[in-house]
C-alpha cells in the first residue's frame, strides 16, 4: 500500500482517530471543516505529531509511536499542497520552485534555475519567472505552489483544500491543473475537501470524516450511491435526511410521516431522498406520497421547489430540484415518487 | 549666538563616542542574544514561556537603577564572579567601558527580544511548515523564510534596542561610574553638567539627543512602514 495511516491524536475535546490505506490513487477526505481531514494531512507530513500511531509512505515507515520512530518533515518526501499555498513573499515563482529542488543537495545555481525552468513551463507559468508571489493571482500562485511541489519529487501529495481560495472562474481552470497533475503523479494523492462535486470528479477513493473518525469509506461511486451513514449521505449532498425506523415490512420515516415498503431488509436508522429523484407520479405508485408545495424558488437553470407530506403540518420542507421546463408544471399538490434504487438507506 | 560658537570650539566630543560605541556593541550583542532568545521561548510550552518570559523583560519594567544593583552585586570585584573575572581573565566590569556595555546590553536586551518574538509570531507558520517538507534545514529556513519574513519587525526592533543603549543612564552611572572621557555617556553627561548649573552646555548634549532620537524613529517608520505595497489612507 502506497499510503497507510492508524493515528490517534487529542487535542483540547477533540479526538483524531482514524485508520485508512490507499494505493497510487487518489483519496479525498471529505468531511465539514473542524472534522480532523487537514490534521490528518499534517501528521502524514510531519507538521504535527499523532499521541500514538503508525504511518507509513510506500513502505517507509515515517512515524511508529511504539518504536519511537518521527522522521523529520524534510526528509518524508511529501508534497504538501497549503490551502494558502505558502509560498515565500521574498522569492521569485523561479527561487520558490528552486527551494523544491533543495533535497538534491548542493547543484550549481545554474543546473537548479535550469531545473526549475522545467517546471515552470509544465504548469505554464513562463514569462512569470520573475515575479514575487504578490504579483500573481491567485491562480498563478496556485501554479507555482504546485510546480514547487513537483520539483521536490514527493512520493505522495497531500493536497489541502486546493481551491477554497480561489473564485468560481478560476476554480474550474484549476480544478483541471490539478486533475492533470494527479493523473501524472505516480504515488497516493489525499485531497481534502467539503466540496462533494470536487470529490467526485477528482477521486477514486473516498473517506467521510464526521468527528475526528471516517464515518465512511469507499470507491466514490459507491459511496454516493449507497452513503451506509446519514453523515455521508449529507456531506455526499444529499439534502433530504430523516430519522426512520423499520416497522415489520415497511420503512417510516418518523420527521416526515411517510412510509414505504422496505426496500432491503436492514437495521435501518434514516432515510435519505435525493433532491433530484423525485418524478411526479399517480396516486398509489410505488415509493410514493401526496405532496404540498410550501415554496418555490427560482435558481439559475433550475427550480428548486419546497415540499412536505400532505397533512404533515410539522414536517421539515423537502428539497426537490428540477429543470425549468420541468419545475413549472409541478402543481401546488399532487403526487411524487423516487425510484426503489433511489431509497438511501442509513444508519446514524 | 558668541556663546554657543565658544562653547562649540572647546567643546568635549567624548560623551558622544562613548555612547555612540556602546550603543553599537551592545545593539550588536542585543540583536543575536534576543533573536536566539526569542527563537528559543517561542520553542517552549505555555507555563515555562509565561516563567521564563518574565525573567527575560524584567530589566524593562524594573527601574534600571534596579538593574544597576544587581549588576553591581554580580560584578564587583569582592563578590565571587567579579573577582573570578579579574583574578583569572584580568577583566574588570565596574568603573569600565566594558560596564557601559553590559548595562546598556542588559537593559536594552528585553527591547529587542519582546519585539523580535512578536515579529516571530506574526510569521505564517504554514510558510515555515512549507519549508520543512520541502526538505529545507532548520538553520537555511530560518535565514532565508522567517528571518525575511520578520524582518521589518526585526529591524525596527534593532533600531529600537540601539536607541535605548544610546540613552542608557540609570544601570550605566550605578555599574560603569562616569568617568569623563572613558565611561561618561552623554546622559551622565547632562545630568552632571546640571548639577553645576551649565544650563548651555546640557542644552547642547539635549538637542544632539534629539536629533538623534529623531533620527532612529524616522528610521524606523521608514523600515516598518516602507515596504508594505497597501496605499490606504484615510
Amino acid at each position: 500500500m502506497a499510503i497507510y495511516v492508524d493515528i490517534k491524536k487529542k487535542m483540547g475535546d477533540f479526538e483524531l482517530k482514524v485508520k485508512f490505506e490507499a494505493g497510487h490513487e487518489t483519496l479525498a477526505l471529505l468531511g465539514d471543516s473542524g472534522c480532523g481531514k487537514s490534521m490528518t494531512l499534517r501528521c502524514i507530513a510531519g507538521i504535527m505529531t499523532p499521541d500514538e500511531g503508525v504511518i507509513r509512505i510506500n513502505d517507509h515507515l515515517v512515524f511508529d509511536s511504539e518504536k519511537k520512530i518521527n522522521i523529520r518533515p524534510q526528509d518524508r518526501h511529501v508534497g504538501f499542497l497549503f490551502q494558502n499555498y505558502a509560498l515565500f513573499p521574498n522569492m521569485t515563482v523561479l527561487e520558490n520552485i528552486m527551494v523544491g529542488l533543495e533535497r538534491q543537495g548542493k547543484q550549481s545555481k545554474a543546473y537548479r534555475a535550469e531545473e526549475a525552468g522545467k517546471y515552470v513551463e509544465a504548469l505554464h507559468l513562463s514569462g512569470l519567472e520573475d515575479h514575487y508571489p504578490s504579483q500573481l493571482s491567485g491562480g498563478q500562485q496556485q501554479r507555482t505552489a504546485l510546480a514547487r511541489i513537483l520539483a521536490s519529487k514527493p512520493e505522495i501529495l497531500l493536497l489541502d483544500e486546493p481551491f477554497s481560495a480561489l473564485d468560481a472562474a478560476l476554480r474550474w481552470e484549476m480544478e483541471q491543473v490539478v486533475r492533470n497533475t494527479i493523473k501524472e503523479f505516480d504515488g497516493s494523492t489525499l485531497l481534502v475537501s467539503h466540496n462533494r462535486d470536487e470529490v467526485y470528479r477528482l477521486s477514486d477513493k473516498v473517506a467521510v470524516y464526521l468527528n475526528g473518525h471516517i464515518d465512511a469509506f469507499d470507491e466514490k461511486w459507491k459511496l454516493f450511491a449507497d452513503p451506509h451513514t446519514a453523515a455521508a449521505a449529507r456531506l455526499t449532498g444529499c439534502k433530504n435526511i430523516s430519522k426512520a425506523h423499520v416497522e415489520g415490512r415497511k420503512i417510516v420515516a418518523d420527521e416526515w410521516g411517510i412510509a414505504f415498503d422496505l426496500p432491503r431488509e436492514g437495521f435501518w436508522q434514516a432515510i435519505g431522498l435525493r433532491a433530484h429523484d423525485f418524478r411526479l407520479c399517480q396516486e398509489g405508485a410505488p415509493y410514493s406520497f401526496a405532496y404540498e408545495v410550501t415554496d418555490r424558488i427560482e435558481d439559475t437553470f433550475s427550480y428548486i421547489i419546497s415540499i412536505r407530506p400532505q397533512g404533515v403540518v410539522d414536517s421539515p420542507v423537502i428539497r426537490w430540484e428540477l429543470d425549468k421546463a420541468e419545475g413549472v408544471k409541478v402543481p401546488d399538490q399532487g403526487f411524487c415518487c423516487v425510484s426503489k434504487e433511489k431509497v438511501m438507506l442509513l444508519t446514524q | 549666538m558668541q556663546q554657543i560658537w565658544d562653547i562649540a570650539k572647546s567643546f568635549d566630543w567624548s560623551p558622544f563616542w562613548i555612547s555612540l560605541k556602546t550603543g553599537i556593541v551592545a545593539t550588536i550583542i542585543c540583536f543575536f542574544l534576543g533573536l536566539w532568545a526569542a527563537r528559543q521561548v517561542l520553542r517552549c510550552g505555555p507555563k515555562t514561556r509565561a516563567f521564563v518570559d518574565s525573567i527575560l523583560t524584567l530589566p524593562m519594567v524594573l527601574a534600571p537603577t534596579v538593574s544597576g544593583f544587581f549588576l553591581l552585586l554580580l560584578f564587583s570585584l569582592r563578590r565571587p564572579l567579579g573577582a573570578w573575572l579579574y583574578e583569572s581573565f584580568n577583566i574588570k566590569v565596574v568603573q569600565t567601558w566594558l560596564g557601559c556595555i553590559i548595562a546598556a546590553s542588559v537593559i536594552a536586551f528585553p527591547l529587542m527580544y519582546r519585539n523580535a518574538r512578536a515579529a516571530f509570531e506574526q510569521v505564517d507558520p504554514d510558510l515555515v511548515y512549507a519549508a520543512r517538507t520541502l526538505g529545507m534545514s532548520e538553520t537555511k529556513l530560518f535565514w532565508r523564510v522567517v528571518m525575511p519574513a520578520a524582518g521589518p519587525g526585526v529591524a525596527s526592533a534593532t533600531v529600537l534596542t540601539f536607541a535605548r543603549a544610546l540613552g542608557e543612564y540609570g544601570a550605566t552611572s550605578m555599574l560603569a561610574g562616569n568617568i569623563a572621557g572613558k565611561t561618561g555617556t552623554i546622559s551622565q553627561r547632562i545630568a552632571n553638567v546640571i548639577k553645576d548649573g551649565d544650563y548651555l552646555t546640557a542644552g547642547v548634549w539635549v538637542i544632539i539627543m534629539m536629533i538623534m532620537a529623531l533620527i532612529i524613529m524616522v528610521a524606523i517608520n521608514l523600515i516598518s512602514g516602507g515596504k508594505s505595497h497597501r496605499q490606504n489612507r484615510w
